[in-house]
C-alpha cells in the first residue's frame, strides 16, 4: 500500500494501538491533516464524528469526557450529543482500558466451540474479571459479540490484531506472545 | 492464513482467487481480468447496466433477499439531487463470514462492483460502511482504494468516461444494528445506529437526506460477473427464482468449517455433510440453522432441500445470509439459544419497547431454565414473549430475536423439559 496519505483512507484507521497516550494533544500535526481531511469526504460535520472518535481514541487510548467536549467543538455539536453516540457503540472506550484491550468472541459460532474455557483461562491468567483492568495496567479481558470468523474458533482480538483458531491451552503462549 | 478447505463440487465465482495472495494488489486483479466489467459498463448506458442485473435475477445477499437490479431502478433518473451508495459491509449476523473473506482476499472484486453499482444509480459517493471490528480488513480495504484512485477507476473522469465517483472507507464503531440499513445510514450520519421507520425508503431519503442505494458486499461483487458475461450466463446456475451462486459460512461442529461457494439449486445436505464433512468423529449432527442465527433452526431430518431461497422457506427457514451454523449432539440447546438471544439483547438499539423489553425478558427465562430453576410454564411464558416481539417493531432485530426461542421449542422441546423437570441436560458431553 502506499505510504502517502490518501484523503479517502483518512478516517478509516484502524485506530486500537498499543501505543497511546492520554494527555497527548488531539488532532495536531499529521492528525489536523488527517482530520482536515475526513471533513472532505462528507457533505456535513456530524458525519465525521465516527471517524474523529475513533482517531481520538487511537491517540488517547480512550474516549474522556474532555475528548468529547473538545470533539464537540470541533464538530459544532454538543458535548452530550457527542456522548450519546458514542456511549452507542462497543467499540468507544469511555473508561481506560489496559495496554492489552483482549477481546474475546463469544457468539454462537465460537461459544459451541470453546470460547467459554478460553475466556476463563485469560481471566485466570491475567487476574481479572471481565472489563476490569489488571493491577499493572496492561490487560484489560472482555466478551464480545460474533467477529465474524466463525469458521476459527475461538476468535481473539488483542487491540488490532486477530487471533484466530485459539484454544485453551494456547492462551498462556499468545499472553507471552504479547510482550 | 491459506484458504483452509475447497471442494471439487463448489461453483467458485466470487470465491476463485481465496487464499492466492497475488490477487489482492491491483496488478494481480487485472492480470485476472479485473475491471474489465467496469470498462464494459462504462460504454453501456446506465439503464442497460439496471436491466441485465435485473434480468440475472441476482438478489441481496445480506439476508433480505430483495432483487438487486430492482433496488437500483429505485432511484432517480434525473442525477440533479446528490445521491449516494452504501455498501453494507457491516457483516455482524452471527454464523456469517463470508463478506470478510471477500474483501480480505479480493478487494477489487467488490470495489469494482461498487464503482459499477454506482455508475448505474448515478451515485457521485459511494462508501463502504465496515463494522470497526475488522480492522485487519479496512487495512486491505485501504490500500485497495488507493490502487483505485491511482489508477484512474476512481475520482474524476473515470477512464475518460466522464464518470466522476469519490469512495470512501468509514468505519463503523461496533453495533450490530448498523447492518440494517437505515440504521447504517444513521451510523454513517454520525448517529447512533438507530433503524429508521420506512418509508420513506433510502431510494427516496437515504443518507443525508439523499437518494441512496444500500447494498451488501457479496451482492456488489457478483455484479462485474453479471456484467462482463450477461444475465443468461449468470442464470446457468440456480434456480428461476434464486439464480447464481452463493457463498455459505459454514461453522460450528464441522469436520471442514469454511465458506463454500455453491450453486442456488445445490442440496443442503450435501452441503452439510458432503462439502463440510459432517459432524466431527464419533458425534451426531443435531440441527443446523442455515442463514445466520436470525433464521429457525432445522432438525437433521429437514436438511434434505435445495439450498435456494425457496428451498430453505420450504424445509421451514430462510436462506438469510448464508451463514450456516452446525450443531452436534454435544451442544446444550438451551444454552445455544441463550446465547443467541444475549447477543440480541446486547444489540438492541432500545428504540421499540418490544425489542428492548423482549430480548431481556428471553434472555432472563433462558437462563433461568439453564440453570435448572425454570418453571413448565415458562414454555408458553417464552412462546407468548415471542409472538409479542414479533412484526411490531421498526426493524426485525426482535422478530429475530425470537426466531431462534420459538423454532428450538417447536423442535427441541424435550430439550428444555429436561432441564426444568429434572434440571439435566440432554446434551452428551
Amino acid at each position: 500500500m502506499s505510504d502517502a496519505m490518501h484523503a479517502a483512507i483518512a478516517g478509516a484507521q484502524p485506530s486500537q494501538r498499543a501505543e497511546k497516550n492520554p494527555d497527548a494533544p488531539l488532532f495536531e500535526g499529521v492528525y489536523k491533516e488527517r482530520f482536515d481531511s475526513i471533513l472532505t469526504r462528507y457533505p456535513n460535520k456530524r458525519a465525521a464524528l465516527l471517524p474523529v472518535l475513533h482517531m481520538a481514541q487511537e491517540i488517547r487510548g480512550w474516549i474522556s469526557p474532555e475528548t468529547m467536549t473538545r470533539v464537540a467543538e470541533l464538530l459544532e455539536l454538543t458535548p452530550a450529543y457527542v456522548r450519546s453516540v458514542a456511549s452507542f457503540y462497543t467499540m468507544f472506550a469511555l473508561r481506560p482500558v489496559g495496554r492489552y484491550l483482549i477481546q474475546v468472541c463469544v457468539g454462537i459460532g465460537c461459544d459451541l466451540c470453546g470460547a467459554e474455557e478460553v475466556t476463563e483461562r485469560f481471566l485466570e491468567l491475567t487476574k481479572t474479571r471481565i472489563g476490569e483492568t489488571s493491577d499493572d495496567g496492561k490487560y484489560t479481558v472482555v466478551e464480545v459479540e460474533c467477529l465474524g470468523a466463525c469458521a476459527f474458533p475461538t476468535v481473539v482480538q488483542v487491540n488490532d490484531q486477530v487471533y484466530e483458531n485459539v484454544k485453551a491451552e494456547e492462551v498462556e503462549s499468545l499472553l507471552k506472545e504479547l510482550d | 492464513m491459506a484458504y483452509p478447505y475447497e471442494h471439487p463440487r463448489e461453483e467458485r465465482m466470487l470465491s476463485r482467487y481465496f487464499g492466492e495472495v497475488d490477487a489482492i494488489g491491483i496488478d494481480g486483479w487485472i492480470e485476472r481480468g479485473g475491471y474489465t466489467a467496469l470498462e464494459k459498463a462504462l460504454g453501456t448506458a446506465q439503464d442497460d447496466v439496471i436491466q441485465v442485473v435485473k434480468d440475472s435475477g441476482l438478489r441481496g445477499r445480506g439476508g433480505a433477499g430483495f432483487p438487486a437490479g430492482l433496488k437500483w431502478s429505485f432511484m432517480p433518473k434525473d442525477g440533479k439531487a446528490p445521491s449516494y451508495v452504501a455498501c453494507n459491509a457491516d457483516e455482524s449476523e452471527p454464523g456469517t463470514f463470508k463478506d470478510r473473506e471477500l474483501m480480505r482476499w479480493t478487494p477489487h472484486q467488490v470495489i469494482e462492483g461498487i464503482i459499477i453499482a454506482s455508475y448505474a444509480v448515478r451515485a457521485q459517493h459511494a462508501y463502504i460502511y465496515i463494522r470497526g471490528e475488522f480492522v485487519d480488513i479496512v487495512r486491505v480495504l485501504n490500500g485497495a482504494v488507493v490502487e483505485a484512485y491511482e489508477r484512474g477507476y476512481l475520482g474524476m473522469n473515470i477512464l475518460g468516461s466522464g464518470y466522476d465517483l469519490d469512495l470512501t472507507v468509514h468505519t463503523g464503531a461496533g453495533a450490530y444494528i448498523a447492518g440494517e440499513e437505515t440504521g447504517l445510514l444513521n451510523s454513517l450520519e454520525g448517529r447512533r445506529a438507530e433503524p429508521r421507520v420506512k418509508p420513506p425508503f433510502p431510494a427516496q431519503k437515504g443518507a443525508f437526506g439523499m437518494p441512496t442505494t444500500v447494498n451488501n458486499v457479496e451482492t456488489l461483487a457478483s455484479v462485474p460477473h453479471i456484467v462482463l458475461n450477461g444475465a443468461d450466463w449468470y442464470r446457468q446456475w440456480g434456480t428461476e427464482k434464486s439464480p447464481g451462486t452463493k457463498l455459505f459460512s459454514c461453522c460450528g461442529h464441522l469436520q471442514r468449517p469454511g465458506n463454500y461457494e455453491v450453486p442456488l439449486d445445490f442440496s443442503l445436505k450435501e452441503l452439510v455433510y458432503d462439502l463440510c464433512g459432517g459432524p466431527p468423529e464419533g458425534r451426531e449432527l443435531l440441527g443446523v440453522i442455515p442463514g445466520g442465527s436470525s433464521v429457525p433452526i432445522l432438525t437433521v431430518d429437514e436438511l434434505d432441500c435445495e439450498v435456494s431461497y425457496e428451498g430453505i422457506e420450504a424445509a421451514g427457514s430462510f436462506l438469510g445470509s448464508g451463514g450456516l451454523i452446525a450443531m452436534d449432539d454435544s451442544t446444550c440447546m438451551v444454552r445455544a439459544v441463550r446465547r443467541m438471544v444475549e447477543f440480541y439483547a446486547h444489540e438492541s438499539c432500545g428504540q421499540c419497547t418490544p425489542c428492548r423489553e423482549g430480548t431481556s425478558w428471553l434472555t432472563k427465562i433462558l437462563r433461568r431454565i439453564e440453570r435448572g430453576d425454570g418453571r413448565e410454564e415458562d414454555i408458553p411464558l417464552l412462546l407468548d414473549v415471542g409472538s409479542n416481539m414479533a412484526g411490531s417493531t421498526i426493524c426485525p432485530l426482535s422478530d429475530s430475536a425470537a426466531v431462534p426461542v420459538v423454532s428450538s421449542i417447536q423442535k427441541f422441546e424435550d430439550e428444555y423439559m429436561a432441564h426444568i423437570r429434572d434440571g439435566s441436560c440432554t446434551a452428551k458431553r
